[in-house]
C-alpha cells in the first residue's frame, strides 16, 4: 500500500546512528509501504518531542470466545494519526523452545503484513510471538488465518500466560527433564485457563531444564519448574586433571567460588561433598567436559516470583524440593498441587495480587498448610532466617 | 440435590452482570462465588460455573474486558474506540 505522508523525524533519526541494529530503521523500512508503521513514526517523534506517551491500553477487544491474546491499544491523537487510532497487540502462542521452520515464519509474516503493521517482537518477554498494531476489525481474520496455519493465540490479562521453556533436551546437555514436552503438555492441559481469564491476576509458568535457568523462571514465573538432580555430580577425573593441566585454576576459579563450600582439590583429585551442594551449576559450567549433573534427575518446583509492576520484584520460593518429571505427565502429582494453589488464590486473593504477593500477605506457613504441603528444610534459604515457619515442638507449653 | 442445569446458571450469571452494568465489574471468580451463594454449594460447583461462563462468552452474550485485570461484561462499544 502506498504511503502518502512523510513525517520529519529528527529525534528518531538519532537512534539510527551507531553500529547496533535500530528499531527506528525497522519501523522506517516497514513505513515505506505500511501506513500504520508510517503513522507510528510520526506519533513516536511527537512523544519524544513532548516527552509524553500517547497510548491508552486495555478495553474490550478480543476474538470470539477468548479472553486473552489481544491487548487493546489506542492513541489519543487519532485525528492526527488515523492509521494507528487502533494499534492492538496480538500474542501468538510460540512453539516450545521457539523452534520454527522458515516456512512457518514466512506464513506468520505474510499474515501480519496483510492485516497489521508488519512490525513484530520475536519474542515478547512472556515468550509469545508478538504482533504489534492492528485494527479491531482485523482481529477475527488474523485469528482465522493463524488457526488455519496451526497457531493459536497466547495468554494475556488475568489468565495462565503462554507457558514457555528453554530448549531443553533438544539442544542442551544439561537438561534434567524434557522441558519442551512438559511445556507442550501444560499448554494443552490448561487451555481453558489460558484462554478464559479466571484468576485474580496473571499466572506465569516457566520451565527450565537445569539450575542455569536460561528462561529466568526463578525471577519471572509464578510457578517455576527447574530441572535438578538428587544424587551425585558425575565426575570424569582424568578430564578434571586435563582442565588443570591446560591452565584452569581449579582452586581459584571453582573451589573458592562454590557457594556450598563442598569442593576440595588437592592437585590430583577433586572431592565433592554432594550433601552440601547447592546445585548452582558453577563447577559444571566451568568444566563442562569433566562434570555433569547426577543421573537421578527431576525438577524443583518453586512459586511466587514476579517483576515489579504493582508491587516490587520477588524471587521464587521452593515448594517441592524434588519431583520426577517423566511421561506420562498426566500421572504427576504436580497438577493437584497447582490446582490447590489456584483454588486458594482464587478464593482469597485480591484483584491484581500475584500469587507471590498473596503468599507474602497470608504467610508461607499458612499457604503451605492450606495447599497441603509440610514445611521442609529445603524451603529455607538460611537457618533461622525465615520467620514464617514455626516448629511447634520447640515451643514450651504456655508460650 | 441435583446440580443446576448449565443454561439456568448461565442465565442467572448474565442477569447478575447485566443488572449491575456500570456499577460493578465482575471477575470470573466473583461470578462463581455469587452463583454458589445464590444456588447453594451442593448445587453449583467450580466446573459448572466455568461451563456457564464459557457458554455465555461463546454465544457473545458476555465478553472479557481488561482494565488492570480481566473482567466479564455485557458487550458495549468502549469510549477509547471512538
Amino acid at each position: 500500500m502506498a504511503v502518502d505522508k512523510k513525517y520529519a523525524t529528527p529525534l528518531l533519526d538519532e537512534l539510527e546512528k551507531g553500529e547496533w541494529p535500530s528499531f527506528v530503521k525497522e519501523i522506517k523500512s516497514s513505513a515505506e509501504t505500511n501506513p500504520m508503521a508510517n503513522d507510528l513514526l510520526g506519533l513516536l517523534e511527537q512523544s519524544y518531542d513532548e516527552k509524553k506517551g500517547h497510548w491508552k491500553h486495555g478495553g474490550i477487544v478480543g476474538v470470539m470466545g477468548y479472553g486473552g491474546g489481544v491487548i487493546g491499544r489506542y492513541t489519543d491523537l487519532s485525528e492526527k494519526f488515523p492509521n494507528i487510532s487502533h494499534f492492538h497487540t496480538m500474542r501468538v502462542n510460540q512453539p516450545s523452545g521457539w523452534f520454527y521452520t522458515s516456512e512457518a515464519l514466512r506464513t506468520l509474516c505474510d499474515i501480519w503484513d496483510a492485516h497489521g503493521s508488519g512490525l513484530t517482537n520475536m519474542h515478547g518477554s512472556t515468550g509469545d510471538i508478538v504482533f504489534l498494531g492492528t485494527r479491531t476489525e482485523e482481529l477475527e481474520p488474523i485469528f482465522k488465518k493463524l488457526t488455519d496455519a496451526g497457531f493459536d493465540l497466547g495468554g494475556s490479562g488475568s489468565d495462565v500466560r503462554t507457558p514457555s521453556c528453554c530448549c531443553g533436551k533438544a539442544r542442551c546437555e544439561w537438561a534434567c527433564y524434557d522441558t519442551m514436552a512438559l511445556t507442550h503438555y501444560i499448554t494443552n492441559k490448561f487451555q481453558d485457563e489460558l484462554h478464559r481469564p479466571a484468576f485474580p491476576y496473571k499466572m506465569k509458568l516457566k520451565m527450565s531444564g537445569c539450575p542455569n535457568d536460561c528462561v529466568a523462571s526463578v525471577a519471572r514465573a509464578d510457578i517455576s519448574i527447574i530441572g535438578t538432580w538428587r544424587d551425585e555430580i558425575q565426575v570424569d577425573m582424568p578430564k578434571v586433571r586435563e582442565y588443570a593441566k591446560n591452565g584452569t585454576d581449579i582452586v581459584k576459579e571453582i573451589v573458592m567460588m562454590c557457594p556450598g563450600k563442598c569442593l576440595d582439590w588437592d592437585g590430583t583429585d577433586l572431592k565433592i561433598d554432594n550433601s552440601s551442594c547447592r546445585h548452582c551449576m558453577h563447577c559444571i559450567n566451568t568444566m563442562p567436559k569433566a562434570l555433569a549433573p547426577g543421573k537421578d534427575k527431576g525438577a524443583v518446583i518453586l512459586v511466587g516470583s514476579k517483576a515489579p509492576i504493582v508491587e516490587g520484584a520477588l524471587l521464587s520460593s521452593v515448594l517441592v524440593p524434588f519431583i520426577k518429571i517423566e511421561e506420562p505427565f498426566e500421572e504427576s502429582e504436580l497438577w493437584e498441587l497447582i490446582e490447590n494453589m489456584w483454588d486458594l488464590w482464587c478464593e482469597e486473593g485480591k484483584n491484581r495480587e500475584r500469587i507471590g504477593e498473596f503468599i507474602q500477605r497470608v504467610g508461607m506457613g499458612n499457604f503451605l498448610e492450606a495447599v497441603g504441603l509440610e514445611p521442609q528444610p529445603d524451603m529455607v534459604a538460611h537457618p533461622r532466617e525465615n520467620p514464617y515457619i514455626f516448629y511447634e515442638e520447640y515451643f514450651e507449653e504456655g508460650e | 440435590m441435583a446440580q443446576v442445569p448449565v443454561m439456568e446458571l448461565a442465565e442467572a450469571m448474565y442477569k447478575m452482570v447485566k443488572d449491575t452494568m456500570g456499577m460493578k465489574k465482575w471477575k470470573a471468580t466473583d461470578l462463581q462465588k455469587a452463583s454458589i451463594e445464590m444456588f447453594g454449594e451442593g448445587n453449583v460447583d467450580k466446573q459448572l460455573c466455568k461451563d456457564a461462563i464459557k457458554e455465555l462468552v461463546n454465544n457473545g452474550r458476555l465478553v472479557y474486558t481488561y482494565f488492570g485485570g480481566s473482567f466479564l461484561e455485557v458487550p458495549h462499544k468502549e469510549g477509547a474506540a471512538n
